[in-house]
């Protein structure tokens, strides 16, 4: 909170009398100070990350800021024969991918109603979402374990080390996340749009797909975009979920990599495969990042 | 849920889209009835009700094989609801609020409806099945080998997997040469025909839909092997080696008559304790096993009253608030600070800043956070090492409090700046320029006008990251694991959360305490739910909400 006090001092009035250079110091000078001790601070773990990467020994204790022993990519290569990394990405990529689909889908759907619709339990139906969305899932797992172990008993193809399992629980969180927000979005656009398609004949579905959807297409990119960085994040249920090798997701099958003794040894191709996770979500956030300051506060704002 | 989200019902002179029309003629519904039902429209609804009904079929056979008719009662009913509510053209919210309301109920309310209810009972290790359960487990594990017990040639044999599969005994009676599998659930025999055996030692070899492990895969789970008991008539069968088995006599019976279990041996007796859920001998010495009972609101009364309890509870909230709120205003201070700093018409390059100050939102965070407990490594760390201390950061309270609150700054700010950002250019620049016509200083024009106007935007957001923040168990599990613990205390440490505190009782090494944790699960919820409810309510919000 210092550095905007010190803006006003300069301002219009006392510039005149002062040196230009001076002016451009604090019109333009602090922001450019503030903006890089910023990329510092977010930068300095990244690079350590990738160093520790390339580092031919492979160990936390020899990684440093820079890389000084030489570059390698060895760890890569060590990464893939001495783990199941492939097995344990494509395994994210796809619940991620299709739990943040529906979700997004199923939440796109309950919005719609509660923000066009009236109807009787609309305002309990939206408190509930609240409050439910509060419980912190995960300390229900003693009762999500027992239930998906008679899961498990009764139908294997949708139990325990199987995807599917694990993304049937994630649905059941998606409505509390995202209904409220995607309502947002919903409310800032004019009814006159929805009425004028009715009037001409559309029915309700038409009016979804065809209209509001469209509509707000970039939006729920961004919000499917979260959805999904928040699924790969996801580690008590999946460690919980997924205990057989091939069945992991990255989030559970990296962090057994650091434990016990070989947290040490393992950093190379921990940090290796940290690189290797971060990739899809770096290049689509850089692409997306216009419409994610946009689409956060549209729903911020309005909802 | 679902019946009171089901529509209008009989108020069906306000239908679904009422508002949207609001003042309008009612012909309206008549143009909706009138709306054409399109080809498309009833293909994409035959193909996913038809999907439905095969998805019910599919899952209805294992339920009538484990005959769990209850299952199959809630499965039919879903199922004809929901033809019942896509094929009719009325209730139409609950046509977009059932698909999800469904997943809904099934992973998150019933589960944590469940929880809640553990919360009054004593559930947990020693006390996870019923009484029976409880006596049938004391019975077996007090099984000994008696002279003239039974002997068996023992095979070990599962049905899964040899590494992971539950084990199952498959047994030879060498005087009858019947065969028998067994496991905790109790005896089978099987039929001749479908095993083979060894003619010399009666030993099985090969039985039909059982791996039969060999000596090198069942020397590695001796352990699981000597812990099988197989509850036989007269007591239990137990492994004598891997390739022997004897039928032994439990030394403790229950006997109904005085409701107690009877040592044979040595003469003591447990008496049943209904209220503790456990068999109490009269110097106080209980069994291990126990059973589940109700214990109504001992759970809660404990964290108030019990010392070694209520004190160290008293510390993790209130170190619980100033996470949250430490980690919801730095990040929000800071990631303002920097939206500010970039927000200008004279600022160059600042698309280049935003890419890389948004980097570590991108980064996955489970494992930026592993990265974070190794750069404060003591001895290897890089923060030691970049500024040359020597500081044991998750040894001391304060330093690893810090600590965690430092990373959740690093990785949440990117996502503050990134919604700062998206309000700042929401508000109007004539606001700004106004106060500055008017000669206020940049510092009075942002007290005055832009401050207001960002927490009037962000306010939402700022609540709910306080929740996430509230509960952030990644955050603290994965640095520092609570770490640094008293000494005479265990299971809380300095920078444990009420949610990791929670987490250690249900499953930590000190045995599972589910009752008391789901208590605390419930405290944990109360406390967020009014937090929140209290600053929506502030933020006088509400009545634009509910529009």
């Amino acid at each position: 909170m210092t550095t905007p006090t010190a803006v006003p001092a300069t301002g219009n009035r006392a510039g005149t009398a002062r040196r230009r250079g001076n002016r451009w110091l604090t019109q333009v000078g602090w922001r450019h100070l503030v903006a890089v001790l910023g990329v510092l601070f977010s930068l300095f773990p990244i690079v350590f990350v990738l160093s520790a990467a390339l580092n031919p020994l492979g160990t936390l204790s020899s990684t440093e800021l820079v890389p000084t022993a030489g570059v390698t990519f060895g760890n890569f290569g060590e990464l893939f024969q001495r783990t199941a990394f492939a097995h344990w990405f494509l395994n994210s990529l796809l619940i991620a991918g299709v739990a943040s689909f529906a979700s997004i889908f199923l939440s796109a759907l309950a919005a719609y109603a509660f923000s066009r619709m009236r109807f009787r339990g609309r305002r309990v139906g939206l408190l509930s979402l609240l409050l439910i969305q509060m419980f912190p899932q995960f300390l229900a797992i003693v009762a999500i374990f027992l239930i998906f172990a008679t899961v498990t008993d009764l139908w294997p193809g949708i139990g325990f080390n199987t995807p599917w399992g694990l993304l049937l629980l994630y649905m059941g969180g998606a409505l509390g996340v995202n209904t409220w927000l995607m309502k947002g979005f919903f409310d800032t656009l004019p009814r006159e749009l929805d009425e004028s398609a009715t009037m001409d004949g559309a029915s309700h579905a038409q009016v979804f797909f065809r209209i509001m959807l469209p509509l707000v297409a970039p939006i729920l990119a961004v919000t499917g975009l979260l959805a999904f960085i928040g699924t790969i994040n996801e580690f008590l249920m999946a460690n919980v979920f997924l205990t057989s090798t091939n069945s992991k997701t990255l989030a559970v099958g990296m962090y057994g990599m650091l434990q016990g003794n070989e947290r040490n040894a393992n950093f190379g191709i921990f940090a290796a495969a940290t690189l290797l996770t971060a990739i899809p979500t770096v290049l689509v956030f850089q692409f997306l990042q216009r419409y994610i300051v946009s689409g956060l506060t549209a729903g911020a704002v309005k909802g | 849920m679902s019946t009171s989200l089901s529509g209008s019902g009989p108020a069906q002179q306000a239908p679904g889209r009422g508002p949207v029309r609001r003042g309008l003629p009612r012909t309206s519904r008549t143009a909706r009835n009138h709306a054409p039902i399109t080809a498309t429209g009833l293909a994409v609804k035959v193909v996913l009700l038809g999907l439905v009904a095969g998805i019910a079929i599919w899952a209805a056979f294992p339920l009538v094989a484990a005959e769990h008719w209850v299952g199959l009662g809630i499965l039919a009913a879903t199922t004809a609801g929901l033809g019942y509510l896509y094929l009719g053209r009325r209730h139409i919210p609950a046509k977009y609020l059932v698909p999800g309301t469904i997943f809904l109920i099934a992973f998150q309310v019933f589960p944590v409806l469940y929880t809640a209810s553990t919360a009054f009972t004593n559930f947990g290790d020693g006390h996870r099945g019923s009484k029976d359960d409880a006596i049938v487990a004391i019975q077996t594990s007090s099984v000994k080998q008696v002279p003239g017990s039974a002997q068996y040639s023992l095979s070990i044999a599962t049905q899964g997997d040899p590494t992971t599969g539950a084990l199952v005994f498959l047994l030879g009676d060498p005087k009858t040469k019947e065969v028998f599998a067994g496991d905790a659930g109790g005896l089978r025999r099987l039929d001749p025909g479908q095993v083979e055996s060894s003619s010399l030692t009666g030993k099985v070899t090969a039985a039909d839909g059982y791996t039969v492990l060999n000596i090198g895969q069942a020397s590695v789970r001796s352990k699981e092997i000597t812990d099988l008991v197989v509850p036989t008539a007269g007591g239990a069968i137990r492994s004598n080696g891997l390739t022997r088995a004897y039928e032994g006599r439990a030394v403790r019976a229950y006997d109904a008559g005085c409701d107690c279990v009877k040592d044979s041996e040595t003469g003591r007796t447990w008496t049943a304790d209904a209220q503790a859920g456990a068999f109490v001998a009269a110097d106080g010495e209980r069994l291990t096993q126990g059973w589940k009972v109700n214990v109504g609101l001992q759970n809660f009364s404990r964290v108030l009253t019990d010392d070694t309890i209520s004190g160290p509870f008293l510390g993790t909230l209130v170190w619980n608030f100033a996470f949250a709120i430490a980690s919801t205003g730095g990040t929000f201070l800071l990631g303002m600070l920097i939206a500010l700093a970039l927000h200008s018409p004279r600022m160059r390059g600042s698309n280049l800043y935003r890419v890389l100050l948004i980097l570590p939102y991108a980064m996955p965070s489970f494992a930026m956070l592993l990265v974070w407990r190794d750069l404060f490594n003591t001895d290897f760390g890089l923060v030691n090492n970049l500024f040359g201390l020597g500081v044991d950061w998750f040894g001391g309270s304060w330093t690893a409090r810090f600590a965690v609150i430092l990373v959740q700054l690093w990785l949440g700010y990117p996502y503050m700046f990134l919604v700062t950002t998206g309000a700042l250019q929401a508000i109007p620049r004539e606001l700004t320029e106004a106060t500055s016509v008017d000669g206020a200083s940049p510092w009075q024009s942002f007290r005055a006008v832009t401050l207001p106007l960002l927490l009037v935007a962000l306010s939402p957001l700022l609540i709910s990251s306080f929740a996430y923040n509230f509960n952030n168990f990644n955050a603290i599990y994965l640095t520092t694991e609570g770490a640094p613990f008293p000494a005479d205390n265990p299971t809380n440490g300095a920078t444990d959360l009420l949610i990791t505190y929670t987490y250690r009782l249900a499953f930590g090494a000190q045995g599972a305490e589910f009752g008391f944790a789901a208590a605390i699960s419930l405290l944990i919820f109360t406390i967020v739910a009014v937090v929140s409810a209290v600053s929506f309510r502030r933020t006088r919000k509400q009545e634009e909400v509910y529009s």
